[in-house]
């Protein structure tokens, strides 16, 4: 019984985990590549979601399909969100390119609010129902745990994401050019690699992935406003540095961690405790292991 | 050498580079005509890394023009001059270290590949057509470098000679017809640089390649260069023959006399 009960727990903690996996992965290949703690990726989630709704229910009013509904609001958001994470990073961060990581951080952090605020004007601050998609059915499997339909569909979206970017990651020009910029920007500049493109194209994979991560947690959650960009994105972070922030392998890891972690918490009947146990993870791991569960000792590069 | 009039491939007209109040280059005119093999030479903090800097579009010249096949090259983008056809190695290896022996070379393939992600993504026939021609010239550059054994170990992983000789083989996949090498000797013993001359002389006949090569050591300089520029203080203070360059007293003022 506790064997099974463990395993529930667990099944619920992957899907949260996912949710923060996905938006760990475009912290983590944003450092990566320009060592910037983007801290508007949260605010691209939110904004992916709305994007998610909008597009969710005209074309349930449509008349298409669920399935159909998903991935095309999935893809909508995506695009979008990663038109926006490009155009983030042209206006706000490349005329930094040479300024100190401090300004670029605070600058990110302006962006933030600015993707918060914005959406406040837009959309006014309350929260608003995002439409079921799917109908939820619940499976039950080996006797016991409970599985529903929604968690099925995170899983399976966070899978095929993952091997996407992998592939693009380890397979492509554009992917070999992503990690040779972020071994070395100036041997790879000189090396006949288009740096500014190629750091467009990691904010573009980033954002995509956040956006996907904002679509599962409306259909999740059922709810989004303007503001919910913020602890995900903070706890995406927390996930990003447990794993060793810069390392992809590492922030999938951290995420389902992290979310495993959480809903353990919350399990045992601590969940007022839940978000300060995330943080807690932050403290605890940046005192004993700074460089994360992935991260390598990387000396800085001069 | 031969009189007959040779193309030039690069022209520098009076470059200068400033940081702050350091004048770092002063007016250095210097040109290469096509298929010669040049020794850039000078004491410490010449600015022979700068003059290389400025060719290769680190960054812009404050003043001046550099032509590089006919084309003005002063301030554009360091990927670009390199597609036109300039390419380098550093003082200080700068592979990708974390990355394959293959794939430092592949990479520099890769930006002048015909595929692109999409047709990756999608596994249309042209990204294998693209990927397989690209991993095959890869392995052909590593074997002219005796590395092709070594395709699948990580760049890091390799002893300092063949660091030095990768970096060589990944500045050539770009298809230069400029290598910039800045002192590729370094570090390596007297037997290691024989061979490494040897190679440097193959490679320019083999590529067509017109060579610019920062060194320190003398005798190797005076052994294998058409011609040789001095730098001294930012400041072109000589030019000419290795013969030339050995009996001009004020280059043995500036950097020989030390020796003396």
């Amino acid at each position: 019984m506790a064997m099974e009960y463990f395993i529930q727990q667990l099944i619920n903690g992957i899907s949260v985990g996912s949710i923060y996996a996905l938006i760990a992965l475009g912290y983590t290949m944003v450092y990566g590549i320009i060592k910037l703690i983007n801290f508007a990726h949260g605010d691209v989630f939110m904004v992916g979601s709305f994007i998610g709704l909008y597009s969710a229910r005209n074309l349930a009013n449509a008349g298409l399909p669920p399935v159909l509904v998903l991935l095309l609001s999935l893809v909508i958001s995506m695009t979008v969100s990663a038109l926006l994470g490009i155009s983030i990073e042209r206006l706000a961060y490349k005329p930094l390119r040479k300024a100190s990581r401090i300004a670029v951080l605070i600058t990110a952090i302006g962006v933030s609010f600015l993707l918060e605020y914005t959406g406040v004007a837009i959309v006014g601050p309350q929260a608003q129902g995002f439409p079921e998609i799917l109908n939820k059915k619940q499976y039950t499997l080996f006797g016991s745990i409970q599985v529903d339909s929604n968690q099925i569909m995170i899983l399976g979206t966070t899978i095929v994401l993952m091997i996407i970017l992998q592939f693009i990651v380890h397979r492509t020009k554009i992917g070999k050019a992503m990690r040779a910029v972020s071994y070395d920007m100036e041997a790879a500049r000189l090396m006949g690699i288009n740096v500014d493109r190629t750091i467009s194209a990691t904010f573009a994979i980033g954002s995509a992935l956040a956006a996907a991560a904002g679509v599962i947690f409306g259909m999740t959650y059922n709810s989004v406003d303007p503001m919910m960009g913020v602890l995900p994105g903070l706890k995406a972070f927390v996930a990003a540095v447990l794993g060793g922030i810069g390392s992809i392998p590492g922030a999938l890891v951290g995420g389902l961690l992290l979310g495993t972690v959480e809903t353990e918490v919350s399990s045992l009947g601590y969940s007022s405790w839940r978000d300060g146990v995330a943080f807690a993870v932050l403290i605890l791991i940046l005192i004993f292991k700074p460089s994360g569960l992935f991260g390598k000792n990387v000396r800085e590069k001069v | 050498m031969t009189a007959s009039p040779a193309k030039v491939l690069l022209d520098v007209k009076e470059a200068s580079r400033s940081f702050g109040g350091l004048k770092a280059l002063s007016e250095v005119s210097l040109h290469i005509n096509k298929g010669e093999l040049i020794g850039l030479i000078g004491p410490n903090g010449a600015g022979k890394t700068t003059l290389f800097n400025l060719l290769t579009g680190v960054y812009p010249p404050s003043s001046g023009t550099i032509i590089l096949n006919d084309q003005s090259v002063g301030g554009m983008k360091p990927y670009k001059i390199n597609r036109m056809g300039a390419a380098r190695t550093f003082q200080n290896i700068r592979l990708f270290t974390a990355m394959t022996v293959l794939d430092n070379v592949k990479i520099a393939y890769h930006q002048h590949a015909k595929h692109s992600m999409f047709t990756s993504m999608l596994r249309l026939p042209k990204h294998f057509k693209g990927e397989d021609e690209i991993t095959r010239q890869a392995m052909e550059m590593l074997k002219i470098f005796n590395l092709a054994d070594q395709a699948h170990e990580y760049a890091g992983n390799m002893s300092y000679g063949n660091q030095r000789r990768l970096e060589i083989a990944r500045a050539l996949a770009a298809g230069p017809k400029l290598l910039l090498l800045d002192e590729p000797a370094a570090g390596m013993n007297p037997n290691e640089t024989r061979d490494l001359m040897n190679l440097i002389a193959w490679i320019r006949k083999e590529f067509d390649l017109t060579i610019l090569l920062i060194e320190h050591d003398m005798s190797l300089v005076m052994g294998v260069c058409d011609r040789i520029y001095v730098l001294d203080r930012g400041m072109l203070i000589a030019n000419g023959t290795p013969v030339e360059i050995r009996n001009n007293p004020k280059v043995i003022e500036a950097y020989l006399g030390q020796e003396a």
